[in-house]
């Protein structure tokens, strides 16, 4: 279970969102380019700190300006892909995958297991030793999924896990996706534009328009509210 | 077509210009010549003299300048640009001012020099002050060139390796340092070379004796009185390494990612 209330002050307007996401849920961030979606996550994982809030993950306070607690981004145990995927253009595959088990203390042979299960899971056993710059935007993709989910994170966030994936792709990967996010068990947040990735991924909805939370419900029920501007295009694609 | 001419006559004519003196010091000396001045004490000792007191400043100038680079690159703190502007200071400042700078902060009755006398301390006429002299004049040259390079490594990678559970040290060891490293190979090949070119400053403030002080370019200077062949020699090593510099250089920043 993780719960947010957060406000930061933006260049132009104030971000103010509460919503809480329950273990293995998917919640899908919509809105306007600029509504301030990505920036949520960024506030989650810890790259920015809000202004005001409490972020709690399971047992664990992540931010209270409250209390005075920010633990830093390292400390959060918290999956983040970036759009771009933000792959280290100077390693192999294996060696991203292993970054994040190689900043914690365990043993080389267990790295090495460890990294060698979550690329087969991920069909990339073959890609191992490749530099990440040859890979395709799918290939990119579950990279930098099996890099986040091999430290078991206790929260995945996605920004537009499939917008730098080939369309022929995209619909396979989506599919995939999915499995691989129920596997996982924990709570995860997705932004995205595009309606068939929320009519895939999405067990809740939450609309941001401004800064702020426009509607929170089901899938059904939110694109249901075709008086908002934004939802009946969304919809209509 | 009166403007291309133009062009290449210009271009030509200046091509000249650079390559003639450079090509002339290699018409000025018969290659036997060349060899027996490279056995003289007064070339070998300015030739290892140079490129150890040149390796020791770019050592500390990377140790110094790597951290500040990347400080200045990532973080705004108030008087940054005070000192972005101190850094820069050496390369406008005329060698000789430098010369005198030091000695009057490291001579023996200068502001800092008078108190390290009194513990037996004097690095004015010293090896330490031909090193010291290098770094003075040699250390922008590294520090403008590697905050560059990390200002042009994009921060989402340093974002990813933290929520990736990549402490400060971890990031800038493993992610940041990897990424701007054809930069900060260059810039401090651009750094070692600036040192062992270094004349004014070191004349003034290290003195000239051979063995201790006199780098190849004071000994050049000294040289040219009276055994011209050494002058000369020693100014072919000077060139060949420069030409070395500028095509590693080249190579190294050819992008890789």
């Amino acid at each position: 279970m993780f719960s947010i209330h957060a406000t930061r002050q933006l260049r132009d307007f104030a971000l103010d969102v509460a919503f809480s996401v329950e273990q293995g849920e998917t919640l899908v961030l919509i809105g306007e380019n600029g509504a301030g979606k990505s920036t949520v996550l960024n506030l989650i994982s810890g790259i920015l700190a809000p202004d005001r809030g409490e972020l709690i993950l399971g047992e664990r306070t992540l931010f209270s300006s409250e209390k005075g607690i920010n633990i830093p981004t390292e400390r959060r145990n918290i999956g983040h892909l970036f759009q771009s995927y933000a792959l280290f253009p100077h390693m192999t595959v294996a060696e991203n995958v292993a970054f994040g088990l190689r900043c914690r203390k365990i043993s080389k042979p267990e790295i090495a297991a460890s990294v060698a299960e979550h690329l087969g899971a991920m069909r990339l056993a073959e890609l191992a030793d490749v530099n990440v710059g040859r890979l395709s935007g799918g290939q990119r993709q579950r990279v930098a999924l099996a890099r986040a989910l091999v430290l078991e994170p206790e929260l995945l966030l996605l920004d537009e896990p499939l917008a730098a994936v080939d369309m022929r792709a995209k619909s396979a990967m989506r599919k995939e996706l999915r499995v691989q996010i129920a596997n996982a068990g924990i709570p995860c947040i997705v932004v995205t534009h595009t309606l068939q990735d929320v009519r895939e991924l999405a067990d809740r909805i939450c609309l941001i328009e401004g800064g702020r939370i426009a509607a929170d419900g089901a899938p059904e029920e939110v694109l249901g509210m075709q008086e908002n501007g934004f939802i009946a295009s969304f919809v209509e694609g | 077509m009166i403007f291309t001419l133009l062009v290449a006559v210009l271009l030509s004519l200046f091509l000249l210009f650079v390559t003639i003196p450079v090509a002339s010091l290699f018409l000025r000396i018969a290659p036997e010549a060349f060899i027996r001045s490279l056995t003289e004490p007064v070339v070998l000792d300015a030739l290892s003299l140079s490129l150890v007191t040149a390796t020791i400043s770019t050592v500390i100038v990377v140790i110094f300048g790597t951290p500040l680079a990347l400080a200045n690159a990532r973080y705004d703190y108030p008087g940054r640009d005070i000192v972005d502007t101190l850094t820069d200071l050496p390369i406008v400042l005329p060698p000789a001012v430098a010369g005198i700078a030091l000695l009057m902060a490291f001579g023996r009755r200068g502001v800092v020099g008078q108190y390290l006398d009194l513990f037996g301390i004097h690095i004015a006429f010293t090896t330490v002050a031909v090193i010291l002299a290098q770094v003075f004049v040699a250390s922008p040259f590294y520090i403008r060139q590697a905050k560059a390079s990390f200002e042009a490594v994009d921060r989402l990678y340093e974002d990813a390796a933290r929520t990736l559970g990549a402490s400060p040290w971890t990031v800038a060891f493993r992610v940041t340092i990897p990424l701007a490293w054809g930069g900060l190979i260059s810039g401090a090949i651009l750094s070692f070379a600036r040192a062992l070119g270094e004349f004014g400053a070191t004349i003034m403030f290290a003195g000239n004796y051979q063995g201790r002080t006199q780098t190849m370019p004071l000994a050049i200077y000294t040289t040219m009185q009276g055994d011209l062949d050494a002058a000369i020699s020693l100014a072919i090593i000077l060139v060949v390494i420069s030409f070395a510099v500028i095509a590693t250089v080249k190579v190294v920043t050819r992008r890789k990612f």
